[in-house]
């Protein structure tokens, strides 16, 4: 997010606003996954970003990379919520909806708040589309649409228009289209073009004529607003800029913030990093950005398998490197053995895991956080590793710095959780000054340690963590394995003692990161009271502003966030104790309220939802409620798909 | 090809014994495995530091912790994918990587594959001893068909793999073969050694509580020299002598594009058109690996050795390639892209 959160809401909320401007827009684009909705909301983010306002997206694609053009599954969407306050979510209902084809309008528009405004392609409203999209009659014409407000006309023909003097084909003149209609949205929002123009110019320049061509298309969409007589609903919104910390500001997905994250604790840690992946939806990404990052002392290597993809960081952990390997659940789910022997022989290393629905392939587009148990208990034997969650795209720079810090002190695999909606989602991110990071140099051992010029590959400093040996050192040749180990020597034993005492060792040394993390704060309200809503990962967004409006109601509620997985923050059991509920909301069936409740003896009430969707604020808001109602039994539960939320369930299942 | 300068030895035969007690099995063709090993990382200059050993699961990945110098034991299968790690992370590194039938051919068939393809630099030991032994006996993928065994126990029907022809299949640049107490392991060794690039060397490998003597046809030493074809490079392709029932040689039989067995009368191997052992012959080398013993000799020693550019050298070539010139700023990269400043410490986009 782009500001701390630690100021006061009411005071936010008490500065006067502009009457003809509201303070947050939700906007949604929808089309052919051919149209390029996921490039036009792409670059709408960056000029809304540009413009100061803060922003949450959710980029909303079907499996199919083209699905049957006019097809309700064949709808691509992308959703951003833009405003002059804080903006945590993207939004729960839209107030403007792009349909570029009638199968994107019937997929999406019952999204639509009531009175919002539908911006329809009609050149696209044939009899042929319309019959994809099953719709007996035009909506446009049948007086479906009344309880919106209906802008429609001929965007192919404009766009053609528009782009006749290049003399491009007819389908690469079509292609144009969705500039036009990112022209006409920048004119809605009173955004600036240049920086659109600029990307186009750099995106084409070996084709000078399609950049001209997608200028053009640019410009004319928005002239047409701006000139277009056109009487009804199309009016141009200014919306203020937010009042964020002062500073330099970009904007980021969790993909790119890992990988930054990833190169910034490599740098900390005064290490080269190894990174090995093996493609996997959504978390490809990281390896894109990685590969591009050489000069960095980054070694990429897309491995034949989600296996050799792990084994090799760790063999390059184990020859000196910061390994460091990337997946989603299935992957990682194969990488289990592998985490094993790292821990088992004490080595460094970054596991990512863009977390998506499952089991199994599941829902390897859509969003969840299922993995929770995976993580943490995910492995043969007693095999703790510690796991940190990230909140949000930006979050997750600091977390990737954290994973790194952790498992170069603690010489241990750390797994890193984000999901499938902060991997593809963007928010405007507040760049960091670099001079204030705190470098954690690793130092590996150079000369024998034991105390008769022996050497002891498994003795352990304060932190328990024993010493990193590179080879290719002189005099330290010294094996290690997957096999049970002599605690000093590590030569192998099976001994009873030696298996009873490395457990309790490798137990002790994850227990203790605890102690190099921070205490759990509240991210918002009382250290006490009557409820508090736990959350992990990226439910941080609606659980926040869930639990903001509902103290601006005046109901006694906080808001805690947790970063450290496991271990767990030391102070957290305490923390809870003082409330007297606490619920606990996920998208999964109730894994962090089971570990809570475990850890903790406490009575942690479960908020699921499985749908692939995340969570909207209403639904959180409604949860709080029941706490509050007087209704015995009615609190937590499960949340039910919600059809006016993307992914929508028309597309889905036509 | 290959560097030839002469070689410093620095070290012995005991500088490469740890003080680990072995254990296999007394009379395991692991232990001749192991000193032929020891004995030729002398003769090769070899440093121990430089040295690791890395290994799967299995009787023969328990090797890296009877080598003083560095090893690693990992997981069923997946030694090459570690190696991998190692070598792109330090080339430096002298890698040798000991696996067997089941761990390299089997649960690790597709890595081996991968490594060989890409070509890393390393010496890959493939023991095979057409058994799994570790787990007390089952098949493996290289037991011959009607192998009995406690999860066969009518024999087994599934046809066995050729690690050799699939190192080939898999773009191997160097393929050999040698058995555990063959006095010509140490000159096996040496020249994957040599070989710049993934050397991949399958070390027949009596089980001699599992599979005890399968290797007899071809590896007993009465008669050896009728049964098995050593092969060198630039010499004719001969095995046999009077007391082995003649000299024969391998020929090409030009209309079936196969190998045939000649008759060598007075040692004129040229008349009875034996052909000579061409390394970078990739044909020859494909026909070699697939002769099926017993109408035939077991082909052995170097099979093919053609360097080629090696995966880590491509690696850290495109890494210098892409880094020329660039610095690694981190606050500048940080601040890449569009970015847009809010309140009176404004900064420079970058």
């Amino acid at each position: 997010m782009a500001t701390a959160f630690a100021d006061d809401p009411a005071a936010r909320q008490a500065r006067p606003a502009d009457d003809s401007s509201p303070e947050a827009v939700v906007v949604r684009f929808a089309g052919d996954s051919g149209d390029g909705m996921q490039l036009t909301g792409g670059q709408f983010t960056l000029s809304t970003a540009l413009a100061g306002n803060d922003l949450a997206t959710f980029p909303d694609f079907p499996a199919e990379i083209r699905a049957p053009q006019g097809t309700l599954f064949g709808v691509s969407a992308f959703q951003i919520n833009f405003g002059s306050t804080d903006i945590e979510t993207a939004g729960d209902a839209p107030d403007v909806l792009v349909a570029m084809n009638p199968a994107a309008l019937a997929t999406n528009v019952d999204a639509l708040k009531p009175g919002g405004l539908i911006i329809a392609d009609s050149g696209e409203f044939t009899r042929r589309n319309l019959d994809k999209a099953k719709y007996a009659a035009s909506p446009l014409d049948d007086g479906s649409l009344a309880k919106w407000q209906v802008m429609a006309f001929d965007i192919g023909a404009l766009t053609l228009e528009s782009v006749k003097p290049f003399g491009l084909g007819n389908k690469e003149a079509l292609r144009c289209k969705n500039m036009w209609t990112l022209g006409l949205a920048l004119w809605m929002f009173d955004r600036d073009r240049a920086p659109l123009i600029a990307w186009l110019k750099a995106k084409f320049a070996k084709n000078p004529v399609l950049a001209d061509a997608n200028v053009a298309a640019l410009n004319a969409g928005h002239a047409y607003g701006e000139t277009a007589e056109l009487a009804g609903p199309l009016k141009q919104y200014h919306i203020a800029p937010v009042d964020s910390a002062p500073g330099l500001y970009r904007t980021v997905t969790g993909a790119e913030a890992v990988s930054l994250g990833l190169v910034a604790g490599a740098q900390l840690a005064g290490l080269p990093m190894f990174f090995g992946g093996y493609p996997i939806t959504p978390a490809s990404a990281i390896l894109h950005h990685l590969v591009r990052l050489k000069e960095y002392g980054i070694t990429t290597f897309q491995a034949e398998d989600e296996i050799a993809a792990i084994c090799a960081a760790i063999g390059a952990s184990y020859a000196g490197q910061l390994g460091v390997t990337s997946s989603s659940g299935p992957g990682i789910a194969l990488k289990g053995e592998a985490m094993g022997l790292a821990i088992m022989t004490e080595l460094p290393l970054v596991i990512v895991n863009s977390q998506r629905g499952g089991p199994s392939t599941g829902l390897p587009t859509k969003t969840e956080q299922s993995d929770l148990y995976q993580a943490i208990y995910g492995r043969n034997g007693d095999a703790p590793l510690p796991v940190v969650a990230a909140r949000s795209p930006a979050d997750a720079f600091e977390c990737a710095i954290e994973a790194c810090r952790i498992a170069t002190q603690f010489m241990t695999p750390v797994m890193l959780l984000t999901d499938g909606y902060i991997a593809n989602a963007a928010e405007p991110w507040k760049v960091p000054d670099v001079s204030t990071f705190k470098p954690f140099p690793v130092c590996f051992l150079e000369e024998k340690n034991g105390g008769d010029g022996e050497l002891l590959p498994f003795a352990r400093d304060e932190k328990l963590a024993r010493p990193w040996i590179k080879p290719g050192t002189p005099g330290l040749m010294h094996r290690i394995g997957g096999i049970e180990k002599n605690p000093g020597t590590g030569n192998i034993d099976y001994s009873p003692t030696a298996h009873q005492t490395m457990t309790d060792l490798r137990k002790a040394k994850i227990d203790g990161v605890a102690r190099s993390t921070p205490p759990q704060e509240v991210t918002l309200g009382e250290t006490s009271g009557k409820l508090a809503v736990v959350g992990w990962g990226s439910t941080f967004g609606p659980i926040h502003q869930a639990v903001r409006r509902m103290r601006r109601k005046g109901f006694d509620v906080s808001h805690i966030h947790v970063r450290h997985i496991w271990p767990l923050p030391e102070n957290l059991g305490a923390l809870l104790k003082s409330y007297e509920n606490i619920l606990v909301p996920e998208m999964n069936t109730g894994q962090f309220k089971t570990v809570l409740r475990d850890q903790f003896l406490v009575d942690a009430k479960p908020l699921t939802k499985t749908s692939g969707q995340p969570f909207t604020i209403a639904e959180i808001e409604a949860a709080i409620g029941a706490f509050f109602d007087r209704i015995p039994g009615n609190e937590g539960g499960e949340v039910d798909a919600d059809t006016t939320q993307l992914p929508s369930i028309k597309a889905v299942n036509p | 090809m290959n560097d030839m300068t002469p070689i410093a030895r620095t070290t012995t035969l005991k500088d490469w014994e740890t003080d680990q007690e072995v254990r296999w099995c007394p009379g395991c063709g692991d232990y001749a495995i192991l000193k032929a090993v020891q004995r030729t990382l002398p003769e090769l200059g070899a440093d121990p530091a430089n040295t690791v050993f890395v290994s799967g699961i299995g009787c023969s990945s328990r090797f890296p912790y009877y080598v003083e110098s560095y090893g690693f034991h990992t997981i069923h299968g997946r030694a090459p994918a570690f190696a991998t790690g190692i070598k792109l992370a330090n080339p430096q590194l002298d890698v040798w990587l000991v696996t067997g039938d089941g761990d390299g051919m089997s649960i690790g068939g597709n890595h081996t594959m991968h490594l060989l393809r890409r070509n890393l630099d390393c010496q890959i030991l493939l023991f095979n001893n057409e058994i799994y032994g570790l787990t007390k006996g089952q098949a493996s993928p290289t037991s011959r068909v009607g192998t009995t065994s406690p999860s066969t126990p009518m024999g087994s029907v599934d046809r066995p793999a050729s690690p050799c022809a699939f190192a080939l299949g898999s773009g191997a640049r160097f393929v050999a073969r040698g058995f555990d107490v063959s006095k010509n392991l140490p000159e096996v060794l040496k020249a994957a050694y040599y070989h710049k690039g993934a050397a991949f060397i399958e070390i027949f490998q009596n089980c001699i509580v599992y599979n005890k003597d399968v290797f007899d046809d071809f590896a007993a030493p009465k008669g050896a020299d009728g049964r098995q074809l050593w092969l060198r490079d630039g010499e004719p392709m001969l095995f046999g002598s009077e007391k082995s029932g003649g000299t024969r040689g391998i020929a090409l039989d030009a209309e079936k594009l196969t190998l045939k067995v000649v008759e060598v009368i007075d040692g004129d191997w040229q008349a009875a058109g034996v052909i000579v052992h061409d390394v970078k012959n990739r044909s020859v080398a494909h026909m070699l690996v697939e002769l099926p013993f017993g109408p035939f000799p077991m082909a052995l020693g170097v099979i093919y050795d053609d360097p080629r550019p090696t995966f880590e050298a491509a690696v850290h070539e495109q890494n210098a390639q892409a880094s020329a010139g660039k610095t690694a700023n981190l606050a500048a990269l940080l601040a890449k892209g569009q970015t847009w400043t809010v309140g009176g410490t404004a900064q420079d986009p970058i």
